[in-house]
């Protein structure tokens, strides 16, 4: 119990969850803003690890940081663009093209790492994002260092989460979004361009998934390496379903998630022995699905989800 | 410009889908291997005959096409049903992990005759079990099962590490984590000497023109297209769709189980972490590739191997990383819908 408590207590544990929930959050926004728009995006594991890579292949190569956050961050809306073709044009299944567009994005991430870096013994690295210090607020005793010494990106995704629940709830272009994700039909009868819309949420939307991924390289970590991204993009699908849609709740969720990963990550330290590390690891994924069988029903989809919208076909 | 629906589907225009599809996906490859500064066809040609070119490769790449077969019959099963089981990768490390334990400790000693037959069973049911959760979370409380089959698999994995580091680990591993070898009686025969190919690809194939026969002549094969067809109308039309969907998923999860439990007796003898190339991944392309049809899963399984195994001898002589056979494989899956696509459409202008 003393060691809950001391878990619980360290500033540690509160900055882990922040560094944790970013890809989290960047990955749930990207997810969620495609599917307001009626597009489902399985692409997002294999555009976070494209993003991971290339991010981290352009700063290795002399970039600065976030040049290389705008690189994922084009990388990802390329393979958006390519999914959008797919999807929205020829109204594909986006089951199967997302998952396409995974395998895609994932092995020509690898490929082209191989290619571009020899391999090594000790894997190259670069000089990540560092902890910004916000005179005044990174010196308060405890919330200081549990909140506030974060890496750049990090609050940018916060501020995004914001920005985007704003843009979804409050603006035209939100109501055209969300118009687009429940009937398409409707919103070319006033005079919404359905496709439009489609094609720049997704393709927003997968920016955002790079982005997410090219904070595990570049902030995170140093490094890039095969299967990083490790299921990161299946849980942010999870959790856009456990935030009903909505980017404030998916910013919550983030958060929520990103603090039981932390904390099972020091309770694995505490109890090593004593319960296999697998067992702790295996938490992220079965939480993720206990919160979908949570929330699936009582969650508000978006009514076109998944429906190809072809002008003049019903 | 838009899409207008064909009246008629070209015979012809189907069968050379699947062609035109592998051709298109060659030829990006083929950019991709300009990019890398090697010559293109010699790359296509070191491709072919190392996966051809001798008795030792060729046996390779049917060796390695046996647990695609079984894992694209898998997808292709499930995804006739619009079941969307995308968790083959778990299911074949829990049928893999299933069969070694319980060859090493409960059927220990038994003849071949009836060990190995037992362990298909016991394979294939803890696949199966791996897919049924999700399904009964779509069935009770609406759950889009690809998220959950995705989540699983890494459930899975963790699962089997567990074990294989843990109770079933082989103490006379030097400490790697693998489990148990299987009992030499539930090693299966080999199809020729001096090779790594078994019997399990004769059983492989076979299962394929089984499902085909269930699917084109059985009740259940029209039960459980129509399920996916359009489950509302099925049920309408007296279909019951809760059970379809049960057995459908019954049988891609044991198939994927058998996967991975044909591979452990075939090939490995013991289970350890990268038992599984991504087979059940790769599964999925194999079913799309086929167009779901059973019996074009044997031709895709097969295609797929060689592009795994001639990439590997391939990328030992030129260089270019084995990635080339992934993106290949994930190329042909995305070049293959669009295919289809234009087989049901065409472009009016």
């Amino acid at each position: 119990m003393n060691a809950l408590i001391d878990i619980l207590a360290s500033a540690g544990l509160w900055a882990a969850v922040l560094r944790i929930a970013t890809p989290l959050i960047l990955g749930t926004l990207g997810a969620l803003l495609s599917e307001r728009a009626g597009v489902l995006n399985l692409g997002i594991e294999g555009i976070m690890t494209f993003g991971a890579m290339i991010g981290w292949l352009a700063v290795y190569n002399g970039a600065d940081l976030w040049t290389g956050l705008l690189i994922a961050a084009l990388g990802g809306a390329v393979f958006g663009l390519l999914l959008s073709v797919l999807t929205v044009t020829l109204g594909l299944s986006q089951h199967v093209s997302g998952l396409g567009v995974t395998l895609f994005a994932s092995s020509f991430a690898y490929y082209a790492f191989r290619l571009m870096v020899p391999v090594a013994g000790t894997p190259p690295t670069v000089e990540p994002f560092q902890p910004i210090d916000i005179p005044g607020l990174s010196s308060i005793p405890f919330a200081g260092p549990a909140f506030f010494t974060q890496t750049a990106p990090t609050y940018v995704a916060i501020v995004l989460a914001i920005v985007l629940a704003y843009l979804i709830s409050r603006t035209p272009v939100g109501l055209a979004i969300r118009m687009t994700g429940e009937n398409p039909h409707a919103a070319e009868a006033q005079g919404i361009n359905p496709m439009a819309i489609r094609y720049g949420a997704v393709i927003a939307g997968s920016a955002l998934m790079g982005i997410g991924g090219a904070f595990l390289t570049l902030s995170a970590f140093n490094s890039f390496f095969p299967t990083m991204v490790q299921g990161r993009g299946w849980i942010c699908i999870a959790l856009v379903v456990f935030a009903s849609w909505r980017p404030e709740r998916a910013l919550f969720g983030a958060l929520l998630f990103a603090f039981f990963d932390a904390f099972q990550l020091r309770l694995q330290a505490v109890l090593s022995g004593v319960v296999p590390y697998q067992i702790f690891l295996m938490i992220p994924y079965l939480l993720s699905i206990a919160a979908l069988a949570v929330m699936a029903r009582r969650a508000r989809v978006p009514q076109a989800l998944m429906q190809p919208y072809r002008r003049g076909e019903r | 410009m838009r899409f207008e629906r064909r009246e008629h589907r070209p015979t012809a225009l189907v069968i050379a889908t699947p062609l035109i599809a592998v051709i298109g996906a060659l030829a990006v490859a083929g950019v991709l291997i300009a990019l890398a500064g090697a010559p293109v066809l010699e790359a296509y040609w070191k491709i072919l005959t190392g996966a051809f070119g001798s008795r030792l490769s060729a046996t390779e790449t049917l060796t390695r096409a046996t647990p695609l077969i079984l894992t694209g019959l898998a997808a292709a099963v499930a995804f006739r049903a619009r079941l969307w089981n995308i968790g083959g990768e778990g299911q074949f490390y829990l049928g893999a992990i299933a069969v070694a334990a319980a060859s090493a400790h409960l059927f220990a000693g038994l003849p071949s005759l009836v060990q190995i037959p037992l362990l298909f069973i016991i394979g294939a049911a803890a696949g199966m079990l791996l897919l049924l959760v999700p399904l009964w979370l779509r069935l009770r409380f609406s759950v889009d099962e690809v998220v959950t089959t995705l989540l699983l698999n890494f459930v899975a994995l963790l699962f089997v590490s567990m074990l294989i580091d843990g109770v079933l680990k082989d103490p006379a591993a030097f400490g790697w984590p693998q489990s148990e070898a299987v009992d030499a009686a539930a090693r299966l025969p080999k199809l020729l000497a001096r090779s790594r190919l078994h019997i399990g690809l004769v059983t492989a194939i076979a299962i394929a023109f089984i499902i085909h026969f269930v699917q084109s002549r059985t009740v259940f094969g029209v039960q459980s297209r129509a399920a996916g067809l359009n489950p509302s109308g099925a049920t309408f039309a007296g279909v019951p769709l809760a059970r379809t969907l049960v057995i459908v998923a019954m049988i891609s999860g044991g198939l994927a189980g058998l996967a991975g439990t044909i591979e452990v007796l075939g090939v490995k003898g013991y289970v350890t972490n990268d038992l599984s190339p991504g087979y059940g991944y790769s599964g999925i392309v194999v079913a799309m590739l086929a167009n779901l049809n059973p019996l074009g899963v044997v031709l895709a399984a097969l295609f797929t191997a060689v592009m795994f195994v001639g990439a590997d001898g391939m990328s030992r002589s030129m260089g270019i990383p084995t990635y080339i056979a992934d993106v290949t494989v994930a190329l042909s899956l995305l070049s293959m819908l669009v295919a289809v696509f234009f087989t049901q459409y065409r472009i009016h202008r």
